[in-house]
């Protein structure tokens, strides 16, 4: 059976998210759906001194948005926030290390969309 | 010989040349025709030979080239009124999709018709086609918009039906085979109690019409809707099939070029029926590979076709039933059409989704366009398998195993 998606750590990130669970006091809070219908991630951070201090998710979905959202809060740990604004699409593939086809790659992609919108909010307010 | 029951579907494989493909060095099983459905030769081979000899724009020239186009294009359409028992041509419209037709009729028919304070009655199991359409109409004429429930077997409550057709009901919109659950509804006897208590029917045939045989003048209802790409067909072609005096009353949708008799400065008198609502060059080529998709059918016969379904649906069930930790939603096999969804515990659908691919079985995974249903099973996202013609119970065997390998694989707990 094929095993391009299902790496070893993707599937470890899936059984055991880190980083698990919200934050009252977060700076940047958002929540989105996939619309590849179902999945959700929420994430919640924390800055200090311009940083990401504590990031935090939670979510219900497949093997690859949650593994992802777990990889996700782990990368983002100490960045600054113009760095976070410049996270790309090909930065999330790079750090699940597998290759997501156009339709699936929604799912990878999803904790990115909900930072990005977050920031927006977090911007404006 | 083709009886009721002799379908057989290894043979009609090689009328289909995409089935021939290999998905990750596997044989291709295509469990996704609830989604779209797969093109024998003949209906390509139409496409392209009316290309290459007879294309032109219709209705308007006098050449060679579009006597010829025009006679096709109004061909094609006279093979969908009789593949339907429609009792003229001219009430079948050639639209885009199924969601399209739905869309004329509430812009054209509803608009025109439902009232402040009026009720539009859809079920719980429709299909977000059959239902935002109706959403939109009733928040714009303030027409209460209700429910027809569902039963915990996934058929329709008709106790539920009746109370609902109490008040005063403009429209029932339906679904004839849900894309969910595979239940046949009882839509001759649903029409009949709703044209008694004073409603129209529209009857959302996209799952219908391709799987069964379908006579609209037995069933009665006021306005049809299917595509042609879920039966063989090309896309970017559909129809909405309406009774004529209803459609004659109905003003078009779209205006323009193709659908008027004579136009002035200030205003235009519309063309007779079908023109009147197919404005603008059509899906001419499209219209005609739906002929040749009807044709196809026809010569397989949808008796023997719906025979075959139910029967992989029965099997589907059995095998999946069998397995642990798998929940087949809807009713048991018996009249069920050929469309199985079903929910693996632990594992998302998106992932057993991935699994079957690479095992080369293609099936649905998500909500398949039906949100509120999953909502009133207390759903997420299901997996769905849905047979047609071409598909075997080897395939069924297929789409089990690669279940079983992928709870294996997968059956971490969170």
């Amino acid at each position: 059976m094929g095993d391009d998606l299902y790496r070893e750590h993707i599937l470890d990130h899936y059984g055991h998210p880190r980083n698990e669970g919200t934050l009252e006091d977060a700076d940047i809070s958002n929540e989105q759906s996939n619309p590849l219908c179902s999945d959700v991630v929420r994430l919640d951070i924390r800055l200090k001194d311009g940083r990401v201090d504590e990031a935090r998710f939670t979510g219900e979905g497949c093997v690859i948005s949650m593994a992802s959202a777990s990889m996700f809060t782990e990368a983002i740990q100490g960045k600054t926030v113009e760095e976070l604004k410049a996270l790309q699409d090909e930065d999330m593939f790079k750090m699940l290390g597998v290759t997501l086809g156009p339709v699936r790659a929604k799912c990878g992609l999803l904790p990115l969309r909900v930072l990005q919108k977050g920031l927006a909010h977090w911007e404006e307010t | 010989m083709h009886t009721k029951t002799n379908l057989d579907p290894v043979a009609l494989r090689a009328d289909f040349p995409i089935l021939a493909r290999e998905i990750h060095g596997k044989p291709l099983a295509y469990l996704d025709n609830a989604a779209s459905t797969q093109k024998p030769r003949a209906v390509i081979e139409a496409l392209s030979e009316f290309y290459s000899v007879h294309y032109s724009n219709i209705h308007r020239g006098v050449h060679t080239l579009s006597e010829e186009a025009t006679a096709a294009y109004e061909e094609a359409r006279d093979k969908v009124a009789a593949f339907i028992h429609a009792p003229k041509s001219r009430g079948v419209i050639f639209v885009r999709n199924t969601t399209e037709a739905i869309n004329l009729v509430a812009y054209a028919w509803g608009r025109t018709h439902v009232r402040p304070g009026d009720r539009i009655l859809v079920t719980e199991m429709e299909h977000h086609s059959n239902l935002l359409p109706w959403q939109w109409l009733a928040q714009e004429t303030g027409a209460e918009l209700s429910y027809v429930s569902m039963t915990d077997e996934g058929r329709l409550d008709l106790a539920s039906l009746d109370r609902l057709l109490q008040g005063p009901v403009k429209l029932v919109a339906f679904t004839h085979i849900s894309n969910v659950l595979g239940t046949v509804n009882p839509a001759q006897e649903i029409i009949a109690r709703a044209h008694t208590a004073g409603a129209r029917v529209l009857l959302d045939a996209a799952q219908s019409v391709p799987h069964m045989p379908v006579d609209v003048e037995a069933l009665n209802c006021d306005f049809m809707a299917f595509s042609a790409h879920k039966m063989c067909g090309p896309t970017g072609i559909g129809v909405l099939y309406g009774k004529l005096e209803l459609l004659e009353a109905m003003p078009p949708l779209l205006s323009g070029g193709g659908m008027i008799q004579r136009v002035g400065r200030t205003e235009a008198i519309w063309d007779d029926l079908p023109q009147k609502f197919e404005a603008g060059t059509p899906a001419i080529a499209e219209a005609v590979g739906f002929g040749a998709a009807i044709d196809y059918l026809s010569q397989v016969g949808m008796d023997a076709i719906w025979a075959h379904e139910q029967e992989l649906a029965a099997y589907a069930l059995e095998q999946l039933e069998k397995t642990p930790d798998v929940r087949v939603i809807g009713p048991p096999a018996e009249g069920r059409s050929g469309v199985v969804a079903f929910a693996v515990e632990s594992i998302h659908p998106h992932d057993l989704a991935q699994m079957l691919d690479w095992e080369g079985v293609a099936i649905r995974a998500g909500f398949h366009c039906a949100q509120p249903l999953h909502v009133c099973f207390g759903l997420g996202p299901t997996a769905r398998a849905s047979f047609y013609l071409y598909n075997t119970r080897e395939e069924v065997d297929r789409l089990v195993e690669g279940v079983q390998k992928t709870q294996k694989r997968l059956g971490v707990s969170r």
